[in-house]
């Protein structure tokens, strides 16, 4: 038999929270029942919120459908007012824009190459122009903002002093007790010392040292010169006619590559330091002894070069940082990825620097 | 029908430190009132708003809403509190790593069992009802001003609250634009019935949205008026007030360290 009408009447607060309740069991009966129509009765009702209001619209529809005539009765003006935001021509149009759909490998590869050529591009321009800034701040330098300059080189050099000198000393302490360990089974003991300053002082000081700066400046410089940019403050400096490049970048640049072969030096002597405390407590050498036999092997060159690298890796961090700052376009999301690609890309450069100047010291030495 | 009162403000004072921005704060926020706050900078209008929405503790006093402190809440009914409320922040605010729709899909997620397709759904009546239909897609880099305060109403009214907080409503807007987001606030408000508090500064659109208006002021370090919009114009006899409505500088002292500064 077939039931004419199908009267549901509502009683209560409909919302979010119910809202999978009630019309799932108005749906079923509509799916189940056979019925000319369905009349839903508001007069119950105490709250209703848009969401279900939506909800009532979307069974309508579903009767429509199906050949049922719907009828919702009773509805206060409160919920004749909740009905009428539901705009019909709204809830059905297609949005302007597609979802980010999944894009193929050969796609991505592509995109991947010609991003990377970008990046390589927008560097080397960086640097151009970096170069031209700091060029300009040596022929005039009454431009450049002293202040700014002392302010970045107790950030990157003064605070970072503890850091540098732990990781100097456990590193000194770590070389010379592994090198302790197999030098003993020869008796060469007396070689650690010699063995820990010249790594320490041709190889692992600068090298640390820069990896440190990378992470702990490289990263600041990037995010704080990426949230500029959002916040249009680096716009605002372009209009008033400064140049952001001399303005931001050249101070960070220069008192970076003040701190970083200080920081070295510092970093070496806490290793020599790390070294001896293995040395005294170990191999019996005195202190004197560990001293000059630290200082036997280096040469006055080496000390120099190191400095001139450490100098070169600061450069290359703080470039790098300030560049990827500038890459950052909008958003919170932009600064993160951009911090993380500085400290990347630094160190990538600073590994890179470090092997072209291993060769071309060889060389440089032989002559 | 007797107005019902849905947050109560008790001798509310806020202070930094040893600054005091305001003291003595008591009103009540009607059920399905606009209520608009205004006043010159720096009198603690969006610090007031902060208390209100438990994002702050105030100095001290109250803020009740059914009969709950939300000010001595535990996080538990504060984040209970903050599911009936709706917060539009003065730039709006949207998450900008993710779409429109996304944005306003977060809580619905969160806080209800709903399906993918109604969640859809709702997305597509929060935008229309915003006059964004068709852009669920687009981040909000892509919006303009305007349309970014438009999502955000849209994102605050997700979970269909009974309280809406807008700060700074107007600022920062073309008058166009401002005119359409007035005439949005005043639709929502009649048909939703959803009760607001709204900072602005904009004097036109206070005559147009607001029932009531507070009026606060620095100097006087709290409120100094409280009515609907024309009885502060026509009745006022505060100076603060009468300069506010009528767009004046204040008399002789202010207009003085105005040219010596």
């Amino acid at each position: 038999m077939q039931e004419p009408n199908l009267l549901v009447g509502l009683t209560g607060v409909f919302n979010l929270k119910n809202l999978t309740a009630f019309t799932g069991g108005i749906r079923r009966e509509i799916a189940g029942g056979t019925f000319q129509s369905i009349t839903i009765d508001f007069s119950g009702v105490t709250y209703l919120d848009s969401a279900s209001a939506l909800a009532f619209v979307q069974i309508e529809q579903d009767c429509a459908l199906r050949g049922i005539s719907c009828h919702l009765t009773n509805l206060n003006d409160e919920a004749k007012g909740i009905f009428s935001v539901i705009h019909a021509e709204a809830l059905t149009r297609a949005p302007f824009k597609e979802e980010n759909a999944y894009e193929g490998f050969v796609r991505r590869v592509g995109q991947a190459s010609v991003s990377l050529a970008r990046d390589f591009v927008s560097f080397v321009t960086f640097i151009g122009d970096l170069l031209v800034a700091l060029f300009y701040t040596l022929r005039h330098p009454g431009t450049l903002r002293g202040k700014d300059v002392l302010f970045y080189v107790q950030r990157a050099g003064v605070d970072g002093l503890p850091i540098v000198g732990l990781i100097g000393l456990l590193m000194g302490l770590i070389m010379a007790f592994m090198s302790f360990l197999q030098f003993r089974q020869f008796g060469a003991n007396i070689y650690v010392p010699a063995l820990v300053s010249f790594a320490m002082i041709k190889e692992l000081g600068p090298l640390m040292t820069a990896i440190l700066v990378a992470g702990r400046s490289g990263s600041a410089f990037a995010a704080e010169i990426g949230t500029m940019v959002v916040n249009e403050e680096v716009d605002a400096l372009t209009t008033m006619g400064f140049d952001p490049i001399r303005f931001l970048a050249v101070p960070k640049v220069l008192a970076t590559i003040i701190v970083v072969p200080i920081l070295t030096v510092y970093a070496d002597l806490f290793g020599v330091l790390g070294g001896m405390i293995i040395g005294v407590t170990s191999l019996d050498l005195t202190v004197k002894t560990y001293i000059t036999q630290s200082i036997r092997t280096i040469q006055v060159f080496d000390v120099v070069t190191s400095l001139i690298k450490a100098a070169v890796f600061a450069a290359l961090i703080a470039a790098i940082g300030c560049q990827r700052g500038f890459q950052v376009r909008a958003g919170a999301q932009d600064v993160g990825k951009f911090t993380t690609s500085a400290v990347v890309a630094a160190i990538f450069l600073i590994v890179v620097a470090d092997s072209i100047f291993a060769i071309m010291l060889y060389y440089v030495k032989r002559l | 029908m007797e107005p019902q009162p849905i947050i109560t403000v008790k001798n509310l004072s806020a202070r930094f430190g040893d600054n005091v921005v305001f003291e003595n704060v008591s009103f009540e926020v009607y059920k399905g009132e606009v209520l608009v706050i205004v006043g010159g900078s720096g009198c603690g209008k969006s610090t007031l708003l902060r208390i209100m929405i438990g994002l702050l503790k105030p100095f001290a006093g109250q803020v009740l809403y059914q009969g709950m402190d939300v000010t001595a809440a535990e996080e538990s009914e504060l984040n209970n509190y903050r599911q009936n409320i709706g917060v539009l922040f003065q730039s709006g605010a949207l998450f900008s790593s993710m779409t429109l729709g996304e944005n306003i899909a977060l809580p619905l997620a969160e806080y209800t069992d709903l399906e993918e397709d109604a969640i859809r759904r709702i997305i597509k009546m929060k935008l229309g009802m915003v006059n964004l239909a068709g852009y669920e897609n687009h981040y909000p880099a892509e919006l303009s001003g305007g349309m970014k305060k438009r999502a955000g109403i849209a994102r605050a009214m997700a979970l269909d609250p009974r309280v809406l907080f807008l700060d700074e409503l107007s600022a920062g807007l073309d008058p166009i634009t401002a005119v359409e987001l007035d005439d949005l606030i005043v639709k929502t408000n009649e048909a939703l019935g959803t009760t607001m508090v709204i900072v602005t500064h904009e004097l036109e659109s206070i005559y147009k949205i607001a029932h009531r208006v507070l009026m606060l002021d620095k100097t006087a370090k709290g409120m100094i008026a409280e009515g609907t919009p024309l009885e502060l114009k026509k009745q006022a006899t505060d100076p603060r007030v009468q300069s506010f409505f009528l767009r004046q500088l204040p008399p002789a002292t202010e207009k003085q360290e105005f040219y010596d500064n």
